[in-house]
Protein backbone atom coordinates (compact mmCIF):
# COMPACT_ATOMS: atom_id res chain seq x y z
CA UNK A 1 0.00 0.00 0.00
CA UNK A 2 1.21 3.46 -0.71
CA UNK A 3 2.29 5.59 2.26
CA UNK A 4 0.20 9.14 2.85
CA UNK A 5 -1.01 11.12 5.76
CA UNK A 6 -4.68 10.34 7.10
CA UNK A 7 -6.64 13.25 8.73
CA UNK A 8 -10.05 12.85 10.23
CA UNK A 9 -12.04 16.49 10.56
CA UNK A 10 -14.47 17.04 12.76
CA UNK A 11 -16.77 19.15 10.93
CA UNK A 12 -17.27 20.19 6.86
CA UNK A 13 -15.57 23.58 7.20
CA UNK A 14 -12.35 21.46 7.86
CA UNK A 15 -12.92 19.40 5.75
CA UNK A 16 -13.30 21.97 3.35
CA UNK A 17 -10.35 23.81 4.40
CA UNK A 18 -8.14 20.93 4.19
CA UNK A 19 -9.14 20.20 0.39
CA UNK A 20 -8.31 23.89 -0.39
CA UNK A 21 -5.20 23.79 1.12
CA UNK A 22 -4.05 20.79 -0.12
CA UNK A 23 -6.30 20.28 -3.81
CA UNK A 24 -4.45 17.67 -6.35
CA UNK A 25 -2.40 16.40 -3.16
CA UNK A 26 -5.53 15.01 -1.38
CA UNK A 27 -8.69 12.60 -1.47
CA UNK A 28 -11.83 12.59 0.72
CA UNK A 29 -12.12 8.72 1.71
CA UNK A 30 -16.10 8.15 2.17
CA UNK A 31 -16.99 4.41 2.18
CA UNK A 32 -12.99 3.25 0.88
CA UNK A 33 -14.44 0.95 -1.45
CA UNK A 34 -13.26 2.46 -4.86
CA UNK A 35 -10.84 4.58 -3.60
CA UNK A 36 -8.93 2.17 -1.55
CA UNK A 37 -8.54 -0.46 -4.71
CA UNK A 38 -7.46 2.50 -6.53
CA UNK A 39 -5.02 3.60 -3.92
CA UNK A 40 -3.64 -0.34 -3.66
CA UNK A 41 -3.44 -0.24 -7.60
CA UNK A 42 -1.34 2.94 -7.25
CA UNK A 43 -3.58 4.29 -9.94
CA UNK A 44 -4.49 7.38 -7.22
CA UNK A 45 -1.89 8.44 -5.32
CA UNK A 46 -3.17 11.00 -2.36
CA UNK A 47 -0.63 12.60 -0.03
CA UNK A 48 -3.16 13.70 2.40
CA UNK A 49 -6.48 10.88 2.97
CA UNK A 50 -9.43 12.90 4.33
CA UNK A 51 -11.67 10.67 6.27
CA UNK A 52 -15.07 11.74 6.40
CA UNK A 53 -16.30 9.42 8.72
CA UNK A 54 -16.94 12.00 11.97
CA UNK A 55 -19.29 13.80 9.34
CA UNK A 56 -21.72 10.32 9.38
CA UNK A 57 -23.72 12.38 11.76
CA UNK A 58 -24.25 15.62 10.25
CA UNK A 59 -27.90 15.99 9.15
CA UNK A 60 -26.73 17.75 5.50
CA UNK A 61 -24.54 14.55 4.63
CA UNK A 62 -26.06 11.69 6.17
CA UNK A 63 -30.20 11.78 6.30
CA UNK A 64 -32.48 11.29 3.60
CA UNK A 65 -34.90 14.52 3.36
CA UNK A 66 -38.36 14.50 2.05
CA UNK A 67 -39.33 17.60 0.49
CA UNK A 68 -41.65 18.11 -2.86
CA UNK A 69 -39.01 15.77 -3.91
CA UNK A 70 -36.47 14.45 -2.04
CA UNK A 71 -32.65 14.98 -1.06
CA UNK A 72 -30.05 12.32 -0.04
CA UNK A 73 -27.22 12.80 1.79
CA UNK A 74 -24.03 12.53 0.12
CA UNK A 75 -22.66 9.72 2.98
CA UNK A 76 -25.87 7.55 2.75
CA UNK A 77 -24.94 4.23 2.37
CA UNK A 78 -26.13 2.25 -0.48
CA UNK A 79 -27.29 -0.19 2.08
CA UNK A 80 -29.34 2.92 4.20
CA UNK A 81 -30.97 4.04 0.53
CA UNK A 82 -31.86 0.58 -0.35
CA UNK A 83 -33.33 -0.01 3.33
CA UNK A 84 -34.74 3.21 3.61
CA UNK A 85 -39.13 3.58 4.12
CA UNK A 86 -39.13 6.53 2.20
CA UNK A 87 -37.21 5.54 -0.51
CA UNK A 88 -38.73 2.86 -1.02
CA UNK A 89 -42.38 4.58 -0.91
CA UNK A 90 -41.35 7.61 -2.92
CA UNK A 91 -38.60 5.99 -4.91
CA UNK A 92 -38.89 2.60 -5.68
CA UNK A 93 -36.44 3.11 -8.74
CA UNK A 94 -33.89 4.04 -6.13
CA UNK A 95 -34.62 1.39 -3.91
CA UNK A 96 -33.89 -1.16 -6.74
CA UNK A 97 -31.13 -0.01 -7.95
CA UNK A 98 -29.07 0.29 -4.66
CA UNK A 99 -29.92 -3.75 -4.06
CA UNK A 100 -28.65 -4.24 -7.21
CA UNK A 101 -25.05 -2.99 -6.90
CA UNK A 102 -22.44 -5.69 -5.01
CA UNK A 103 -22.98 -7.41 -2.05
CA UNK A 104 -24.23 -6.64 0.98
CA UNK A 105 -21.12 -5.45 2.60
CA UNK A 106 -19.87 -3.24 -0.17
CA UNK A 107 -22.95 -1.90 -0.08
CA UNK A 108 -23.09 -1.27 3.53
CA UNK A 109 -19.67 0.46 3.49
CA UNK A 110 -20.11 2.29 0.11
CA UNK A 111 -21.51 5.60 -0.30
CA UNK A 112 -23.95 7.64 -2.34
CA UNK A 113 -21.34 10.55 -2.98
CA UNK A 114 -18.74 7.82 -3.53
CA UNK A 115 -21.07 6.02 -5.95
CA UNK A 116 -21.03 9.19 -8.55
CA UNK A 117 -17.30 10.84 -7.76
CA UNK A 118 -15.69 7.15 -8.48
CA UNK A 119 -17.31 7.84 -11.71
CA UNK A 120 -16.66 4.38 -13.09
CA UNK A 121 -19.38 3.49 -15.86
CA UNK A 122 -20.34 0.29 -14.92
CA UNK A 123 -21.31 1.84 -11.95
CA UNK A 124 -25.70 1.02 -10.99
CA UNK A 125 -26.42 4.29 -9.82
CA UNK A 126 -25.26 6.74 -12.31
CA UNK A 127 -28.09 5.76 -14.65
CA UNK A 128 -31.20 5.37 -12.63
CA UNK A 129 -30.00 9.14 -10.95
CA UNK A 130 -29.70 10.72 -14.16
CA UNK A 131 -33.05 9.34 -15.37
CA UNK A 132 -34.27 11.19 -12.49
CA UNK A 133 -32.80 14.33 -13.26
CA UNK A 134 -30.81 14.31 -10.39
CA UNK A 135 -28.81 17.41 -9.29
CA UNK A 136 -25.39 17.09 -7.49
CA UNK A 137 -24.96 19.90 -4.43
CA UNK A 138 -21.26 20.68 -3.52
CA UNK A 139 -19.48 23.00 -1.66
CA UNK A 140 -15.68 24.27 -1.14
CA UNK A 141 -14.20 26.95 1.11
CA UNK A 142 -15.31 29.70 -1.47
CA UNK A 143 -19.28 28.30 -1.91
CA UNK A 144 -21.56 25.88 -3.15
CA UNK A 145 -23.44 25.30 -6.96
CA UNK A 146 -25.14 22.99 -7.98
CA UNK A 147 -23.77 20.65 -10.87
CA UNK A 148 -27.12 18.59 -13.36
CA UNK A 149 -25.47 15.00 -12.78
CA UNK A 150 -26.11 14.85 -16.61
CA UNK A 151 -23.28 17.42 -16.68
CA UNK A 152 -20.96 15.64 -14.24
CA UNK A 153 -19.66 12.68 -15.59
CA UNK A 154 -16.55 13.48 -18.40
CA UNK A 155 -14.51 10.54 -18.86
CA UNK A 156 -13.73 6.86 -16.93
CA UNK A 157 -13.06 7.80 -13.76
CA UNK A 158 -13.24 11.74 -14.40
CA UNK A 159 -16.11 14.22 -13.51
CA UNK A 160 -16.69 18.01 -13.36
CA UNK A 161 -15.57 18.20 -9.74
CA UNK A 162 -12.69 20.66 -8.74
CA UNK A 163 -10.36 18.88 -6.25
CA UNK A 164 -11.54 21.61 -3.54
CA UNK A 165 -14.96 20.26 -4.12
CA UNK A 166 -17.71 18.23 -1.88
CA UNK A 167 -20.83 16.66 -2.78
CA UNK A 168 -22.74 16.91 0.00
CA UNK A 169 -26.27 16.13 -1.61
CA UNK A 170 -28.06 15.10 -3.64
CA UNK A 171 -31.81 16.84 -5.06
CA UNK A 172 -34.10 14.98 -6.77
CA UNK A 173 -36.46 17.38 -8.14
CA UNK A 174 -40.25 15.74 -8.14
CA UNK A 175 -41.89 13.61 -10.85
CA UNK A 176 -45.35 14.20 -12.80
CA UNK A 177 -48.52 12.23 -11.73
CA UNK A 178 -48.49 8.80 -14.21
CA UNK A 179 -44.35 8.63 -14.36
CA UNK A 180 -43.15 5.00 -14.67
CA UNK A 181 -39.58 4.01 -13.98
CA UNK A 182 -37.28 0.94 -14.49
CA UNK A 183 -33.96 0.15 -13.71
CA UNK A 184 -32.52 -3.51 -15.19
CA UNK A 185 -29.22 -4.50 -14.93
CA UNK A 186 -28.37 -7.67 -17.32
CA UNK A 187 -25.48 -9.63 -15.74
CA UNK A 188 -25.25 -13.33 -16.93
CA UNK A 189 -22.85 -14.82 -14.95
CA UNK A 190 -23.21 -13.62 -10.94
CA UNK A 191 -25.57 -11.71 -9.41
CA UNK A 192 -22.74 -9.73 -7.48
CA UNK A 193 -20.86 -8.28 -10.16
CA UNK A 194 -21.29 -5.22 -12.59
CA UNK A 195 -23.75 -5.23 -14.90
CA UNK A 196 -22.95 -5.76 -18.75
CA UNK A 197 -25.30 -3.59 -19.44
CA UNK A 198 -27.53 -1.92 -17.33
CA UNK A 199 -30.62 0.06 -18.22
CA UNK A 200 -32.53 2.73 -16.70
CA UNK A 201 -35.64 4.35 -17.79
CA UNK A 202 -38.42 6.70 -17.17
CA UNK A 203 -41.74 7.55 -18.83
CA UNK A 204 -44.41 10.42 -18.28
CA UNK A 205 -47.69 10.13 -19.43
CA UNK A 206 -50.71 12.34 -20.31
CA UNK A 207 -53.41 10.14 -20.79
CA UNK A 208 -51.98 7.36 -23.89
CA UNK A 209 -49.23 10.26 -25.01
CA UNK A 210 -45.67 10.43 -23.73
CA UNK A 211 -45.15 13.94 -22.52
CA UNK A 212 -41.66 12.83 -20.90
CA UNK A 213 -39.16 10.31 -21.24
CA UNK A 214 -35.62 9.66 -19.69
CA UNK A 215 -33.42 6.63 -20.84
CA UNK A 216 -29.92 6.03 -19.45
CA UNK A 217 -27.22 3.26 -20.15
CA UNK A 218 -24.60 1.95 -17.51
CA UNK A 219 -21.42 -0.03 -18.53
CA UNK A 220 -21.93 1.03 -22.12
CA UNK A 221 -19.86 4.00 -23.19
CA UNK A 222 -16.76 5.95 -21.02
CA UNK A 223 -19.32 7.16 -18.76
CA UNK A 224 -22.60 6.25 -17.51
CA UNK A 225 -24.57 7.20 -20.59
CA UNK A 226 -27.80 9.25 -21.19
CA UNK A 227 -29.88 8.85 -24.59
CA UNK A 228 -31.57 11.97 -25.86
CA UNK A 229 -32.43 10.06 -29.35
CA UNK A 230 -34.66 7.65 -27.40
CA UNK A 231 -35.76 10.24 -25.52
CA UNK A 232 -36.95 12.72 -28.46
CA UNK A 233 -37.91 9.67 -30.07
CA UNK A 234 -40.57 8.61 -27.67
CA UNK A 235 -42.02 12.05 -26.34
CA UNK A 236 -45.27 12.96 -27.95
CA UNK A 237 -45.67 9.81 -29.15
CA UNK A 238 -48.11 6.71 -27.69
CA UNK A 239 -46.66 4.24 -26.11
CA UNK A 240 -46.94 1.12 -28.99
CA UNK A 241 -44.94 -1.94 -29.09
CA UNK A 242 -43.64 -0.48 -32.73
CA UNK A 243 -42.52 2.89 -31.12
CA UNK A 244 -41.03 1.23 -28.20
CA UNK A 245 -39.10 -0.85 -30.84
CA UNK A 246 -38.06 1.83 -32.64
CA UNK A 247 -36.80 4.17 -29.87
CA UNK A 248 -34.62 1.54 -28.26
CA UNK A 249 -32.91 0.78 -31.50
CA UNK A 250 -31.73 4.38 -31.72
CA UNK A 251 -29.28 3.03 -28.71
CA UNK A 252 -26.89 0.66 -31.22
CA UNK A 253 -25.92 3.80 -32.57
CA UNK A 254 -25.02 5.35 -29.13
CA UNK A 255 -23.59 3.13 -27.19
CA UNK A 256 -19.42 2.35 -27.08
CA UNK A 257 -19.04 -0.36 -24.87
CA UNK A 258 -16.05 -1.97 -24.32
CA UNK A 259 -15.03 -5.85 -24.74
CA UNK A 260 -14.43 -7.60 -21.43
CA UNK A 261 -15.37 -11.13 -19.90
CA UNK A 262 -18.98 -9.80 -19.41
CA UNK A 263 -19.16 -9.82 -23.03
CA UNK A 264 -17.93 -8.74 -26.67
CA UNK A 265 -18.54 -5.00 -28.39
CA UNK A 266 -21.61 -6.68 -30.26
CA UNK A 267 -23.00 -8.88 -27.35
CA UNK A 268 -23.21 -5.71 -25.61
CA UNK A 269 -24.50 -3.56 -28.11
CA UNK A 270 -27.32 -6.40 -29.00
CA UNK A 271 -28.20 -6.44 -25.34
CA UNK A 272 -28.74 -2.85 -25.01
CA UNK A 273 -31.23 -2.43 -27.49
CA UNK A 274 -32.96 -5.58 -25.75
CA UNK A 275 -32.75 -3.89 -22.28
CA UNK A 276 -33.72 -1.05 -23.00
CA UNK A 277 -37.13 -2.12 -25.12
CA UNK A 278 -38.31 -3.67 -22.13
CA UNK A 279 -37.01 -1.38 -19.30
CA UNK A 280 -38.96 1.17 -21.78
CA UNK A 281 -42.04 -1.00 -21.63
CA UNK A 282 -41.97 -1.81 -18.14
CA UNK A 283 -41.77 2.14 -17.19
CA UNK A 284 -45.01 2.61 -19.14
CA UNK A 285 -46.48 -0.40 -17.66
CA UNK A 286 -45.91 1.62 -14.30
CA UNK A 287 -46.73 4.71 -15.70
CA UNK A 288 -50.36 3.49 -16.71
CA UNK A 289 -50.71 2.18 -13.28
CA UNK A 290 -49.13 5.18 -10.83
CA UNK A 291 -50.42 7.26 -8.35
CA UNK A 292 -47.85 10.11 -8.54
CA UNK A 293 -45.34 8.55 -6.91
CA UNK A 294 -42.13 7.95 -8.94
CA UNK B 1 1.97 6.57 12.36
CA UNK B 2 -1.36 6.95 14.37
CA UNK B 3 -2.45 6.14 17.83
CA UNK B 4 -6.14 4.00 17.95
CA UNK B 5 -7.76 2.55 20.46
CA UNK B 6 -10.54 0.01 19.56
CA UNK B 7 -12.06 -3.14 21.38
CA UNK B 8 -11.65 -6.43 19.21
CA UNK B 9 -13.84 -9.35 20.31
CA UNK B 10 -14.17 -7.34 23.73
CA UNK B 11 -11.07 -6.62 24.32
CA UNK B 12 -9.27 -3.26 24.62
CA UNK B 13 -6.21 -2.81 21.85
CA UNK B 14 -4.46 0.34 21.87
CA UNK B 15 -1.69 0.81 19.09
CA UNK B 16 0.39 3.15 17.61
CA UNK B 17 0.33 2.22 13.77
CA UNK B 18 1.20 3.61 10.20
CA UNK B 19 -1.69 5.47 8.54
CA UNK B 20 -1.52 3.07 5.78
CA UNK B 21 -2.34 -0.46 8.08
CA UNK B 22 -5.51 -2.14 6.16
CA UNK B 23 -7.48 -3.62 9.21
CA UNK B 24 -6.79 -7.30 8.11
CA UNK B 25 -3.12 -6.43 8.76
CA UNK B 26 -3.90 -4.93 11.86
CA UNK B 27 -5.83 -8.31 13.24
CA UNK B 28 -3.75 -10.73 11.63
CA UNK B 29 -0.04 -9.52 12.04
CA UNK B 30 -0.29 -6.71 14.94
CA UNK B 31 -3.02 -9.16 17.32
CA UNK B 32 -2.24 -12.59 15.63
CA UNK B 33 -5.99 -12.82 15.22
CA UNK B 34 -5.22 -15.12 12.37
CA UNK B 35 -8.83 -16.68 11.69
CA UNK B 36 -9.25 -13.79 9.34
CA UNK B 37 -8.28 -14.71 5.78
CA UNK B 38 -7.47 -12.66 2.33
CA UNK B 39 -8.32 -14.41 -0.69
CA UNK B 40 -8.63 -11.92 -3.36
CA UNK B 41 -7.81 -8.64 -1.79
CA UNK B 42 -10.41 -6.02 -3.95
CA UNK B 43 -13.53 -6.94 -1.78
CA UNK B 44 -15.00 -9.81 -4.00
CA UNK B 45 -14.60 -12.75 -2.09
CA UNK B 46 -15.63 -12.39 1.25
CA UNK B 47 -12.81 -14.05 3.19
CA UNK B 48 -11.95 -11.04 4.97
CA UNK B 49 -14.93 -10.30 6.52
CA UNK B 50 -15.79 -8.90 10.07
CA UNK B 51 -18.10 -7.12 11.72
CA UNK B 52 -17.29 -3.38 12.21
CA UNK B 53 -19.65 -2.04 14.76
CA UNK B 54 -21.95 -5.29 14.18
CA UNK B 55 -21.74 -4.31 10.18
CA UNK B 56 -19.85 -6.57 7.89
CA UNK B 57 -17.34 -5.43 6.34
CA UNK B 58 -14.18 -6.40 4.26
CA UNK B 59 -11.08 -5.88 6.53
CA UNK B 60 -9.01 -5.69 3.15
CA UNK B 61 -10.91 -2.43 2.16
CA UNK B 62 -11.22 -0.97 5.78
CA UNK B 63 -7.83 1.49 6.73
CA UNK B 64 -7.10 0.29 10.09
CA UNK B 65 -7.28 4.13 11.27
CA UNK B 66 -11.05 4.33 10.40
CA UNK B 67 -11.64 1.51 13.06
CA UNK B 68 -10.48 3.72 16.00
CA UNK B 69 -13.03 3.78 18.83
CA UNK B 70 -15.24 0.89 17.40
CA UNK B 71 -16.14 -2.62 18.12
CA UNK B 72 -14.48 -5.18 15.88
CA UNK B 73 -15.91 -8.68 16.26
CA UNK B 74 -13.81 -11.70 14.13
CA UNK B 75 -14.22 -15.60 14.33
CA UNK B 76 -12.25 -15.62 16.91
CA UNK B 77 -14.51 -13.55 19.50
CA UNK B 78 -17.83 -16.02 18.25
CA UNK B 79 -16.54 -18.90 20.90
CA UNK B 80 -17.28 -18.76 24.49
CA UNK B 81 -14.39 -20.64 26.54
CA UNK B 82 -14.70 -23.87 24.23
CA UNK B 83 -18.59 -23.51 23.31
CA UNK B 84 -18.56 -22.98 19.69
CA UNK B 85 -21.11 -20.21 18.11
CA UNK B 86 -24.18 -22.37 16.68
CA UNK B 87 -23.05 -21.40 13.38
CA UNK B 88 -19.38 -22.72 13.86
CA UNK B 89 -21.45 -25.85 15.48
CA UNK B 90 -23.87 -26.00 12.29
CA UNK B 91 -21.21 -25.08 9.52
CA UNK B 92 -19.33 -28.76 11.01
CA UNK B 93 -22.81 -30.37 11.12
CA UNK B 94 -23.80 -29.73 7.90
CA UNK B 95 -20.76 -29.99 5.67
CA UNK B 96 -20.49 -26.25 5.41
CA UNK B 97 -16.90 -26.19 4.60
CA UNK B 98 -14.01 -28.77 3.12
CA UNK B 99 -10.74 -26.38 3.14
CA UNK B 100 -12.10 -23.92 5.21
CA UNK B 101 -10.11 -20.57 4.06
CA UNK B 102 -13.64 -18.85 3.03
CA UNK B 103 -15.57 -20.39 6.50
CA UNK B 104 -14.66 -17.13 8.51
CA UNK B 105 -15.84 -15.00 6.24
CA UNK B 106 -19.31 -17.17 5.56
CA UNK B 107 -19.94 -17.44 9.25
CA UNK B 108 -19.36 -13.80 9.76
CA UNK B 109 -21.34 -12.75 7.14
CA UNK B 110 -24.22 -15.18 8.11
CA UNK B 111 -23.48 -13.72 11.85
CA UNK B 112 -24.16 -10.31 10.70
CA UNK B 113 -27.66 -11.36 8.98
CA UNK B 114 -29.10 -13.11 11.75
CA UNK B 115 -28.08 -10.59 14.45
CA UNK B 116 -30.31 -8.27 11.87
CA UNK B 117 -32.84 -10.78 10.84
CA UNK B 118 -32.78 -14.06 13.40
CA UNK B 119 -35.35 -15.96 10.53
CA UNK B 120 -34.38 -15.27 7.22
CA UNK B 121 -36.14 -16.88 4.11
CA UNK B 122 -34.06 -18.92 2.10
CA UNK B 123 -33.56 -16.39 -0.77
CA UNK B 124 -32.85 -13.62 2.21
CA UNK B 125 -30.27 -16.15 3.29
CA UNK B 126 -29.03 -16.60 -0.34
CA UNK B 127 -28.98 -12.60 -1.33
CA UNK B 128 -27.19 -11.94 1.74
CA UNK B 129 -24.64 -14.57 1.40
CA UNK B 130 -24.07 -13.60 -2.23
CA UNK B 131 -20.48 -11.82 -1.90
CA UNK B 132 -18.88 -14.54 -0.25
CA UNK B 133 -17.49 -17.12 -2.64
CA UNK B 134 -16.49 -20.46 -2.01
CA UNK B 135 -14.53 -22.62 -4.04
CA UNK B 136 -14.77 -26.06 -2.55
CA UNK B 137 -18.20 -26.75 -0.99
CA UNK B 138 -20.53 -25.53 -2.83
CA UNK B 139 -23.12 -23.01 -1.91
CA UNK B 140 -25.76 -25.65 -0.92
CA UNK B 141 -24.85 -26.95 2.19
CA UNK B 142 -23.28 -23.41 3.37
CA UNK B 143 -26.94 -22.36 3.12
CA UNK B 144 -28.28 -25.57 4.91
CA UNK B 145 -25.85 -24.65 7.25
CA UNK B 146 -27.20 -20.91 7.66
CA UNK B 147 -30.63 -22.17 7.85
CA UNK B 148 -30.05 -25.32 10.60
CA UNK B 149 -29.27 -22.52 12.98
CA UNK B 150 -32.08 -19.75 11.73
CA UNK B 151 -34.34 -22.68 12.21
CA UNK B 152 -33.55 -23.58 15.92
CA UNK B 153 -31.90 -27.03 15.15
CA UNK B 154 -28.28 -26.45 16.07
CA UNK B 155 -27.44 -26.60 19.98
CA UNK B 156 -23.83 -26.10 21.48
C1 LIG C 1 -16.15 -5.95 -4.96
C2 LIG C 1 -16.84 -4.73 -5.48
C3 LIG C 1 -17.96 -4.87 -6.30
C4 LIG C 1 -18.62 -3.76 -6.78
N1 LIG C 1 -19.73 -3.95 -7.56
C5 LIG C 1 -20.45 -2.87 -7.95
C6 LIG C 1 -21.66 -3.03 -8.66
O1 LIG C 1 -22.10 -4.14 -8.95
N2 LIG C 1 -22.33 -1.91 -9.04
C7 LIG C 1 -21.88 -0.66 -8.71
O2 LIG C 1 -22.57 0.30 -9.01
N3 LIG C 1 -20.74 -0.48 -8.04
C8 LIG C 1 -20.02 -1.55 -7.66
N4 LIG C 1 -18.86 -1.37 -6.95
C9 LIG C 1 -18.34 0.00 -6.80
C10 LIG C 1 -18.82 0.65 -5.56
O3 LIG C 1 -20.18 0.90 -5.65
C11 LIG C 1 -18.04 1.94 -5.40
O4 LIG C 1 -16.74 1.57 -5.04
C12 LIG C 1 -18.65 2.83 -4.35
O5 LIG C 1 -19.87 3.35 -4.79
C13 LIG C 1 -17.75 3.98 -3.97
O6 LIG C 1 -18.31 4.59 -2.83
P1 LIG C 1 -17.43 4.78 -1.52
O7 LIG C 1 -18.27 5.49 -0.54
O8 LIG C 1 -16.85 3.49 -1.08
O9 LIG C 1 -16.33 5.76 -2.10
P2 LIG C 1 -14.74 5.89 -1.81
O10 LIG C 1 -14.09 4.64 -2.19
O11 LIG C 1 -14.56 6.34 -0.40
O12 LIG C 1 -14.43 7.06 -2.79
C14 LIG C 1 -14.49 6.89 -4.20
C15 LIG C 1 -14.12 8.22 -4.86
O13 LIG C 1 -15.13 9.18 -4.61
C16 LIG C 1 -14.60 10.31 -3.92
N5 LIG C 1 -15.65 10.74 -3.01
C17 LIG C 1 -16.33 9.97 -2.11
N6 LIG C 1 -17.29 10.70 -1.51
C18 LIG C 1 -17.22 11.95 -2.02
C19 LIG C 1 -17.96 13.17 -1.79
N7 LIG C 1 -18.95 13.23 -0.92
N8 LIG C 1 -17.60 14.25 -2.50
C20 LIG C 1 -16.59 14.21 -3.40
N9 LIG C 1 -15.86 13.10 -3.66
C21 LIG C 1 -16.17 11.98 -2.98
C22 LIG C 1 -13.32 9.81 -3.27
O14 LIG C 1 -12.41 10.85 -3.04
C23 LIG C 1 -12.83 8.83 -4.31
O15 LIG C 1 -12.21 9.51 -5.36
C24 LIG C 1 -18.17 -2.46 -6.45
C25 LIG C 1 -17.04 -2.31 -5.62
C26 LIG C 1 -16.39 -3.43 -5.14
C27 LIG C 1 -15.21 -3.24 -4.24
S1 LIG D 1 -9.93 -10.56 0.75
FE1 LIG D 1 -11.26 -9.00 1.30
S2 LIG D 1 -12.98 -9.44 0.12
FE2 LIG D 1 -11.56 -10.87 -0.66
S1 LIG E 1 -14.35 -24.31 1.95
FE1 LIG E 1 -12.71 -24.04 0.59
S2 LIG E 1 -13.17 -22.13 -0.28
FE2 LIG E 1 -14.90 -22.52 0.87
Amino acid sequence: MITFEYVEPESLEEVLALLEQHGEDAKVLAGGTGLINLMKQRLVQPAYLIGLRQLAHSPELAEIRPNSGLTIGALCSHRTIETSALIQHRLPLLATTFRHVASVRIRTAATLGGSLAHADPNQDPPPALLVLDARLRVQSHHGEREIELSDFFVDYYETALEPEELITTVIIPPQPADTGTAFLKFLPQTHDDYATIAVAALVSLDGDTIIRARLALGAAAATPLRVRAVETALRGQAPTPQVIHAAAALVAEEVDPLADFRGSVEYKRDMAVVFTQRAIEQAVTQARGASGNV
Amino acid sequence: MKPIQLRVNGQAVERDIPDNTLLIDLLRNGLDLTGTKEGCSVGVCGACTVLLDGQPVSSCLTLAVTADGCEVTTIEGLTEGDRLHPLQKAFIDYGGFQCGICTPGQIMSAKALLDENPHPSKDEIQSWMMGNLCRCTGYYKIIESIQAVADGKVST
